[in-house]
């Protein structure tokens, strides 16, 4: 583990994404303390101000401080799909391991759940799903969970069925573990590297097909602050008021990026065939 | 070879059986209520209850979960995916005829995601740990991290509202395509372009390179002759594999600039709880996603040999 961390420590471009995310996390933590304005406080004195000393993000269709906004956007979109990791990795975990472990019809039929959920394109079954239980930020985190863990359902049960057999395992068996205590103790912890880097990138992934719902009306509802949300009210203001398009975009795009930046340097960290090219 | 392909097929027969019935419950364990808000969109007023119940007798909403599951079964396996609340036309009809404007749109943005990924690749291959490469790598992880959707805005901000060079939405010439396909061909573009560069890159550290360099071979030759082609099989394979990602991006784009396609109809379908049209489109969208993967990996098959499906079962 320790190696890793050095690892990444020498890839900039993981590091660059690492300290982005943990500024957006301080942000969003401190939203209440840092944020010039309440972010849902109407002001219609001051509606589609650009930016100014008062207004450094400029103000929206109903005067709102779009800086302010954008701070509370991290806010929901950083807990939103931290939520949402921890529910599929939890749930794709249990399944996988389940699954590899037992094998048999238990595993023939997650599997057969599993290959139908990825007969669907992501989105689409997230769109569907969301649309028909009716747009609120909830349904759309619960539409997202229902369809996300199969990814490390696979990744899990692939990395369990080829563990089951090392002989650590083989020699906790003679020893009289049982099933739940193999499981969790001895395979657990030699699968789940994949399984970090996955839900490094799938917080990326996450946050984006958030923000597209919303961005579709389908998630969070105005007035809440969401950055998809704020792009979509921001949207018929396009000529006069640029920077409502631009700022909520920015930071999504920000987010992602520092995302997908740490996640493609923790792949890279933790397979070493990347790393005898890397050594080339 | 043969039974391989057979198993592939019966797993996907499975699958599609379990899409459909996805399709259906979805729909059938809906909280919200349909005939309300069509019979609204229709009279412009709150529908009465023998409006609602009427409604309700008409499209047989009214028997139980397995008599309606069976019924849309027969259906479905007999072509007909019932008619749209909305445009009374049946769904399949609906979606045929906003098929060829997807296809168009999807089409232009895989070009354009093949005319610079695979260059760009290949030099950054080429050139491993340059400034190029590194360059790649950050313009890559860029191009999937942009938001389809803002980046769309961003094209008609600047490009129509600003420059005033291209038609801000809908659909026609090719001016109207331009926009839409770079919105949609762009996520595709980066991860082809990673793709090429690990392809290429592992290709070159093939024996049968080493050896086209060792008996004099021009740099160019080998590159293109035997580098190339070779490095070509994955990216090619994946590119099948995008087909379904494509169409749910064009979902968006669709959406946001009024491309008249099956993506645009399928959200306003949500919009308006036109169950059918939902229920119908998930479904044909599914049997794209899974036909296109069974394509996918029965050419893998057949273009490596050394890929059977034991080595795959394995593999994510």
């Amino acid at each position: 583990m320790m190696s890793i961390v050095q690892q990444l420590k020498k890839d900039k471009i993981a590091m660059i994404g690492a300290v982005i995310i943990l500024f957006l996390a301080g942000i969003a933590i401190l939203a209440p303390h840092i944020t010039p304005y309440d972010p849902i406080e109407l002001d219609l004195e001051n509606r589609l101000s650009s930016s100014d000393v008062n207004h450094l993000m400029g103000t929206d269709n109903l005067g709102r401080d779009v800086l302010s906004r954008v701070i509370y956007g991290a806010r929901i979109s950083l807990s939103m799909a931290t939520v949402v990791v921890v529910i599929v990795m939890l749930l794709g975990i249990a399944m996988g391991t389940i699954a590899g472990y037992l094998g048999g019809i238990i595993d023939g039929t997650i599997m057969r759940v599993v290959d139908v959920l990825l007969a669907f394109p992501n989105i689409i079954l997230a769109l569907v799903i969301a649309g028909i239980l009716g747009p609120s930020l909830t349904n759309v985190m619960i539409a997202l969970s229902a369809i996300w863990w199969v990814g490390y359902a696979r990744i899990i049960r692939g990395s369990v069925l080829s563990v089951k057999e090392k002989e650590f395992v083989e020699a906790a068996r003679a020893m009289g573990c049982s099933d739940t205590h193999i499981a969790i103790r001895h395979i657990l912890p030699n699968v789940l590297s994949p399984v970090i880097v996955l839900a490094t990138l799938d917080m990326g992934h996450i946050i984006l097909s958030i923000a597209a719902l919303s961005f579709l009306g389908l998630g969070a509802q105005p007035p809440i602050p969401e950055w998809g949300t704020m792009l979509n009210e921001g949207r018929p203001f396009m000529e006069t008021a640029p920077h409502l398009m631009i700022f909520p975009g920015l930071m999504i795009m920000v987010v992602v990026l520092a995302f997908n930046f740490l996640g493609d340097g923790l792949r890279d960290a933790l397979d070493p065939r990347m790393k005898e090219v890397m050594m080339k | 070879m043969i039974k391989f392909i057979a198993r592939r097929l019966m797993i996907a027969v499975v699958v599609m059986l379990g899409v459909s019935l996805i399709s259906f419950s979805l729909v059938f364990f809906a909280p919200g209520n349909p005939a309300e808000v069509i019979i609204r969109a229709e009279i412009g007023e709150e529908p009465t209850l023998e409006e609602i119940e009427f409604f309700f007798q008409e499209h047989g909403l009214k028997a139980p979960f397995f008599t309606q599951c069976a019924q849309w079964l027969y259906m479905i396996t007999h072509g007909d995916l019932g008619t749209s609340f909305r445009t009374e036309e049946p769904v399949l009809v609906e979606f045929i005829d906003r098929f060829p404007a997807t296809l168009e749109l999807a089409v232009a943005a895989m070009f354009i995601a093949i005319l610079i990924s695979i260059p760009l690749g290949i030099l950054a291959a080429m050139k491993q740990n340059s400034v190029l490469d590194h360059g790649s790598r950050f313009v890559a992880l860029w191009g999937v991290s942009m938001p389809n959707f803002w980046l769309g805005l961003l094209l008609i901000l600047f490009f129509s509202v600003r420059l005033d060079l291209f038609p801000c939405f809908g659909y026609g010439g090719i001016e109207y395509l331009i926009l839409p396909a770079i919105t949609l061909g762009t996520g595709m573009t980066a991860s082809l372009m990673r793709l090429m560069r690990a392809s290429m890159l592992e290709v070159l550290r093939q024996d049968y390179i080493r050896t086209a360099r060792a008996k004099g071979l021009m740099e160019r030759v080998v590159i293109w002759k035997h580098g190339f082609k070779n490095a070509l099989i994955p990216v090619v394979t994946v590119m099948g594999m995008q087909v379904g990602h494509l169409l749910a991006g064009a979902v968006i784009v669709e959406t946001i600039f009024a491309w008249p396609g099956v993506g645009k109809f399928l959200v306003d379908g949500i919009y308006a709880r036109d169950y059918p049209v939902i229920q119908g489109f998930i479904l044909i969208i599914a049997l794209f996603f899974v036909l296109s993967n069974l394509a996918v990996d029965i050419l893998y098959t057949y273009l490596d040999p050394r890929i059977r499906y034991d080595v795959k079962k394995g593999m994510k």
